[in-house]
């Protein structure tokens, strides 16, 4: 069984959202580079478990990329992939990402294809289910733990005040969150192991972009904070009636 | 060339949430001039669907399946697909939560349009379809002008105040031939998480972090939460210590909320903790820290202990619901 993880390169949390080029683009310049947490702490632990156990016999890793990612490949390497492909394109709009991850994986061919709940640059959530849509299959979004059993996928979802256990037949796509795994540092066996482990560069068909970012804002200064003291409770529910409606 | 609105139930009951959806369809047919028809796909009573009008819809096509009253993102698709080509719509509005974003891209594939998710605004057409939406989980926002012929928005809820109008609309039953592919996921077993109230779609938030020592205290965190009739949430470190349950962390690896009110207690406010709250509308700050990085992004702030600030906090607010009965 082949697994195809979906692995976005994203600026670590932490990193100040800078606006260049009049607001129509984010500066990158300085900024640390990291694996999207969900697709890494969950997906791509989950894929590496299940080789693990002997249930899969390859994990790819595939990004859309223009620019190189080596190192943040490399890291997911040494977590335990066995071979990574960037595909040299574009990544802002949602459906040419989908359309480039599809052509590939429909032509390798796999059984699993798991990515993350959500990107934390673009916040879309979206991807996974267009690629399944592009492949004809079936799509499970965010997944809280998943098993594989024979041609079967067993999983269990978050829904709308719980969860609830899917069934369905292989190949399918899977989107992870929290509980699918638990996150995972490197070891040096890993890290040595990466080193020659190959990175694919692939040139996909061109698909042309439905949606562009025209420009970008950061959010407003709050007005500044109300201190309210802590013996005067009353006045806060008053402030919180009168001036937010909210009680 | 009407505008569609996927309308989602649970059990037959449409949440708030929904109208919204509605409501800003009928605005942007509206810009259009056009109308709106609401899809509703499962068993649900006429008069509920009819009362869509009040929020703008003139029209709802009903696929009454009782399989529909399950998500089937392959089957809801064909539906919205089906719906979309009898009305010759240009645009197709869903929610951006759980549901839509499990139907939602497959209906933008499958017709070829360009999707914006978490949108913030209504579409600006003088500039051509450019929707805002939130990006760097909350830290900037992007203006996504969407190109094709076809658009699909999802509407980030809890962006628009919801109102009624006068008017009903008309309740059409819609025939879809569905395959055996659109109904591949089985559902084995549903597990509510029953009393409390819904997290991800809650208006009022109380949220408790380390500062609240440890689980023994989370009575008077509750006692709020129930005065308030608010769902609780907590600070990553409380779920990995099992203070409180998983499904309550928030924050970039937790849930994301966008509640009128978040009330956070003893939590510092770390990036990655307000990654999945700094959509709420109104933050309320507890905290004995002055220098916590939360009051930053509070409107409202006390300084002091929680466990003595919380029983006075519900307090006052029974005080005052009992003076505005
Ligand atoms: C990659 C990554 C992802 C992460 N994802 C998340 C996430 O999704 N969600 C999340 O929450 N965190 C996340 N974290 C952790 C985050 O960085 C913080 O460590 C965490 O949010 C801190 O939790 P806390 O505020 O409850 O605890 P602390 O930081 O320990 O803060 C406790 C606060 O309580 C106050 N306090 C203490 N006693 C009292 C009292 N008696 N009354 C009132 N106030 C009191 C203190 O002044 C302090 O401000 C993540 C971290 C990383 C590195
Ligand atoms: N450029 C990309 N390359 C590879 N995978 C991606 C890319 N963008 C998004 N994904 C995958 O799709 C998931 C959801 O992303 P998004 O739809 O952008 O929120 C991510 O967690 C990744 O697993």
């Amino acid at each position: 069984m082949k697994i195809l993880v979906c692995i976005s390169q994203v600026p670590d949390t932490s990193t100040k959202i800078i606006l260049k080029n009049n607001n129509t683009s984010v500066n990158s310049d300085g900024v640390t580079y990291v694996i999207n947490p969900y697709d890494e702490w969950y997906a791509l632990i989950r894929a590496i478990e299940l080789k693990e156990s002997g249930i899969a016999t390859q994990v790819h890793l595939v990004t859309v990329d223009r620019f190189d990612v080596g190192p943040v490949i490399r890291k997911a390497l040494a977590l335990g992939g066995d071979e990574a492909i960037r595909i040299d394109a574009d990544n802002d709009d949602p459906y040419e990402t989908a359309n480039y991850i599809a052509e590939y994986a429909a032509e390798v061919g796999y059984d699993l294809i798991l990515c993350g709940k959500e990107s934390i640059d673009y916040n879309n959530g979206t991807t996974g289910a267009m690629l399944a849509e592009l492949l004809g299959v079936d799509y499970i979004g965010f997944a809280t733990g998943i098993q594989v059993e024979a041609n079967t996928a067993v999983v269990t979802r978050e829904i709308e005040g719980g969860e609830e256990t899917d069934v369905c037949n292989l190949p399918v796509v899977i989107s992870c969150q929290k509980g699918v795994a638990e996150a995972r540092i490197p070891n040096m066996r890993g890290i040595m192991a990466a080193r020659t482990r190959p990175l694919k560069v692939v040139v996909p068909s061109k698909i042309t972009a439905v949606t562009k970012i025209l420009t970008y804002e950061l959010p407003p200064a709050k007005a500044g904070i109300k201190l309210v003291s802590p013996d005067n409770m009353d006045e806060l529910v008053e402030l919180l009636h009168a001036e937010t409606k909210v009680i | 060339m009407s505008v569609i609105v996927l309308v989602e139930h649970t059990g037959g009951i449409i949440k708030k949430k929904n109208f919204e959806a509605v409501q800003y369809a009928a605005q942007i047919a509206k810009q259009m001039g056009s109308t709106v028809t609401a899809v509703v796909l499962g068993n649900v009573a006429d008069a509920e669907m009819e009362s869509l009008g009040e929020y703008g819809a003139q029209k709802v096509l009903h696929v009454a399946d009782s399989r529909l009253d399950e998500l089937h993102a392959r089957a809801y698709t064909s539906a919205l697909v089906a719906a979309a080509q009898k009305e010759s719509s240009k645009v197709i509005v869903t929610l951006h939560d759980i549901k839509g974003r499990m139907v939602a891209p497959r209906v933008a594939v499958t017709l070829k349009a360009g999707l914006v998710a978490g949108a913030l605004s209504y579409p600006d057409m003088e500039k051509g379809f450019v929707i805002k939406k939130a990006v760097f989980s909350g830290k900037a926002f992007a203006y996504v002008n969407i190109l094709s012929d076809v658009k699909v928005i999802m509407l980030m809820p809890n962006t628009f105040p919801v109102g009624k109008v006068e008017g009903k609309a008309v309740v059409e039953k819609q025939e879809v031939s569905f395959g055996d592919k659109d109904f591949g996921v089985k559902v084995k077993a549903v597990n509510k998480v029953t009393g409390a109230v819904p997290l991800a779609d809650a208006d009022l938030v109380v949220s408790g972090g380390r500062g609240m020592k440890g689980p023994e205290n989370w009575g008077i965190l509750e006692d709020l939460a129930k005065e308030l009739g608010a769902a609780t949430a907590c600070s990553r470190p409380v779920a990995d210590a099992h203070w409180r349950p998983h499904h309550e962390h928030v924050g970039q690896t937790g849930g994301t909320v966008r509640p009128n009110l978040y009330i956070a207690v003893g939590i510092s406010g770390a990036i990655q903790h307000l990654a999945g709250v700094n959509g709420s509308k109104t933050i309320v700050v507890i905290n004995k820290d002055p220098e916590a990085p939360f009051f930053k992004a509070a409107n409202y702030g006390v300084v002091g202990d929680a466990m003595e600030i919380l029983p006075r906090l519900t307090a006052a607010i029974k005080k005052f619901k009992e003076h505005h009965k």
